[in-house]
């Protein structure tokens, strides 16, 4: 069932995928960019069977960089924080992802896997992508020590937070990523702080590599993974997945709902490449053509902003507005800061 | 074999531990500075670094990390190790749980150290006495030699394939872990025929990917459980096994208990650490009065060991005097309550007197010891109370 409703996933980001690769090879003026997702290797290394709810995008996340991983000719090792990742997995005897996995407690994915990648280092083995994979509330609340410390240590492994923008595991409460005004379980009548910065937070530890992206753009998604495992040294991606349970939005519009958050400028694809900043194609027309779709049109699409005033929306468009003007000057700089 | 061990050296506890963890090569070490723990990972720093031992040596950012990254490279089929003491040891509690669900063969050593607030860092037993539930194999020693002895050992015994189990060394802090004693070192050559490669058979490997701790139901972990037990058990008699073959190499005699003038002893102290060592000075000063006194040491809590029973069973004292440096609030004094209640599993009736004893550093003279001991009332008394 879950791999019946991805071919309908794909089959959507085919049609709704075009502007993604729009100035990509502009972009990158090296090596072999994926322009279609057939180009992108059918492997897969989730397996049918897993426990994915229905739409869910963060698998979409993990089988395109298990993927991405895999095309790199290199072995894959994969750290999943407590997260619907790991419950995804099914359970014991079974599991659905078919590289080697270790699950982790909530706060220590990033420690964790730094002794994955210590201990390969110490057998000598240079030939392992180290993935850890872990959601919003593994890596912005309670794992953000342990990954700061693991990036800053400078271990070689590529870290993964998938933002579903509550603790959706657990069934929707509050996170640190959880953005203004959100309805969840533990804060019913919507957040009132805004929603913790973390891929900034990750640049400013001057790591080699920091992204943002989402599932809506699958090829995007796919060239930052291949970018990331290219690089020595600690990585980080921060995908915005949307969750339909959560969110309260219908199955279907999973990807729909992503490539809102990017075109209205709640979400802004971008990369941050030994320092150097730059905004990813879909969302160079957002930032820098002024094409912005009004949030209203975003936040009135989720159960979770239901009862939001006008007021509300109001405040949210004109952070984005300054979010967005903020980008183009760290476009026009090259640089975040 | 004794000829082949020729070099005789004066350290500290922590230095002999650290000592011992560099004959045992691991892969990695992951390790956060506490008081009174630090040197422990100094020394090993300055190893690593000057090229002597070849370990990744990981700098982590908390306890919680040390044994998380322990944890992942146990995982990977490394051979691990890290130290702490007291709040580092409860910060990284989680861990020390899951390290044992996941039955990996890490070694810690634990100096041992009181728990704030206020902060005090002098010597108590209740950080890793609180979690003798926690499922790793849990030694106390009392002197440096024994501290090096144990080390060397702990690999050997959380490795063995019956056993995979995490293992700690307890020394207390200050009162062992600074303190220099002679310290004769075992043959580096020796050791590496005593310490065979380290394999972890459920480690990942990329040949056959497996994933390790998915969910589990309810029909699954209780067997978990029950297999844990199992291997702890066994742990008992390959702990033995090994000791014997320590002895072989080195010369030198261990046990679960170590007894000194038990024999004919009317009145048993039983105790644990340095506090046992201070109790056989208190033992040698009565024995001059003519009073038939011995001292029983437990130098290993968990799995706790048969040859304690055996020893209870054959000895004849009548009279039982139990030192603890760790205190289970609204109960008693925590080895106090174990050794109760195995004498009732063994169908005795002794009498019991309860000493708590040299909490948080509390300085315990010989001569008090032995004015408690000859103090016969019965019960639970505190020292300074």
């Amino acid at each position: 069932m879950a791999r019946a409703f991805n071919t309908v996933v794909v089959s959507m980001v085919e049609v709704l995928g075009k502007e993604e690769h729009e100035g990509m090879e502009a972009v990158r003026g090296e090596g072999k960019v994926v322009k279609w997702l057939a180009e992108i290797p059918a492997d897969e290394y989730v397996l049918k069977g897993n426990s994915a709810c229905a739409g869910c995008t963060a698998m979409i996340a993990l089988r395109y960089a298990l993927k991405a991983s895999r095309a790199t000719g290199r072995k894959t090792l994969l750290l999943v924080g407590a997260c619907c990742m790991v419950v995804c997995e099914g359970v014991y005897p079974n599991t659905a992802y078919n590289v080697p996995t270790l699950d982790t407690a909530f706060a220590c994915t990033a420690s964790m896997a730094s002794g994955v990648e210590a201990a390969l280092k110490s057998f000598g083995r240079r030939d392992v992508n180290v993935i850890a994979f872990a959601g919003d509330g593994g890596t912005v609340d309670i794992g953000i020590q342990a990954l700061s410390g693991a990036v800053e240590r400078g271990h070689n492994f590529l870290y993964v937070c998938y933002d579903n923008e509550a603790y959706c595991n657990t069934g929707m409460q509050r996170s640190g990523a959880t953005p203004l005004c959100a309805r969840t379980t533990t804060t019913p009548g919507g957040k009132r702080e805004k929603k913790k910065d973390v891929p900034r937070i990750m640049a400013a530890h001057g790591i080699p590599y920091v992204a943002t992206a989402c599932p809506s753009y699958p090829m995007d998604l796919y060239e930052k993974f291949k970018r990331a495992f290219s690089i020595e040294g600690p990585k980080y991606i921060h995908i915005l997945t949307p969750c339909p349970v959560s969110w309260r939005f219908p199955t279907s519009k999973g990807v729909e709902m992503g490539k809102l958050a990017v075109r209205t400028g709640m979400w802004t694809l971008y990369e941050v490449e030994h320092g150097v900043f730059r905004l990813s194609p879909p969302s160079r027309r957002v930032v820098l053509r002024g094409d912005v779709v009004p949030v209203e049109k975003y936040l009135r699409a989720q159960g979770r902003f239901n009862g939001i005033t006008d007021e509300e929306v109001e405040r949210i468009q004109k952070m984005v507005y300054q979010e967005l003007e903020w980008f183009k000057e760290a476009a026009a700089r090259r640089k975040l800061w | 074999m004794r000829g082949m061990q020729e070099e005789e050296v004066f350290v500290t506890g922590n230095e002999a531990v650290a000592r011992a963890v560099k004959l045992a090569k691991p892969n990695v070490i992951a390790a956060y500075p506490i008081t009174p723990q630090t040197e422990i990972v100094e020394v090993l720093a300055r190893y690593v670094e000057s090229g002597e031992l070849k370990s990744e040596y990981i700098h982590v950012e908390s306890e919680h990390s040390a044994m998380a990254a322990c944890i992942g490279a146990a995982s990977m089929g490394a051979r691990v190790f890290t130290a702490t003491s007291s709040h580092g040891f409860l910060y990284m509690c989680e861990m020390i749980f899951w390290a044992s669900i996941a039955r990996l063969p890490i070694v810690m050593a634990n100096v041992n150290r009181a728990l704030g607030p206020g902060w005090n860092i002098w010597a108590d037993l209740k950080d890793a006495m609180s979690h003798r539930d926690a499922g790793w194999i849990q030694f106390y020693t009392a002197s440096v030699q024994e501290a090096y002895d144990t080390t060397l050992m702990a690999f050997r015994i959380a490795e063995d394939r019956r056993v995979m189990l995490p293992t700690m060394v307890n020394l207390e802090g200050f009162v062992l872990s600074h303190v220099m004693q002679p310290l004769r070192l075992v043959n580096e050559a020796e050791y590496d025929k005593f310490l065979p490669p380290v394999r972890i058979p459920h480690a990942l490997n990329f040949e056959r990917p497996h994933t390790l701790g998915t969910l589990i139901s309810p029909e699954h972990n209780y067997l978990v459980q029950y297999d844990h037990n199992r291997c702890m058990r066994a742990a008992d008699d390959v702990i033995a096994e090994v000791e014997r073959e320590f002895e072989r190499m080195s010369g030198r005699r261990y046990g679960a208990v170590m007894k000194y003038r038990c024999d004919d002893a009317e009145t048993l102290v039983i105790a644990m650490g340095t506090l046992a060592k201070e109790a056989e000075v208190a033992c040698d000063s009565l024995r001059e009065k003519g009073e038939k006194i011995g001292v029983l040491r437990l130098r290993q809590l968990r799995p706790f060991p048969k040859a304690f029973l055996e020893e209870v069973k054959r000895l004849t004292a009548e009279r039982f005097i139990i030192i603890d440096r760790a205190y289970s609030s609204g109960y008693g004094g925590i080895l106090a309550e174990e050794v109760k209640a195995k004498l009732y599993d063994l169908g005795l009736k002794k009498e019991v007197k309860s000493i708590i004893a040299g909490l948080g550093g509390q300085d315990v003279p010989h001569e008090a010891l032995e004015k408690m001991f000859m103090d016969k009332r019965g019960g639970e008394v505190w020292f300074g109370v």
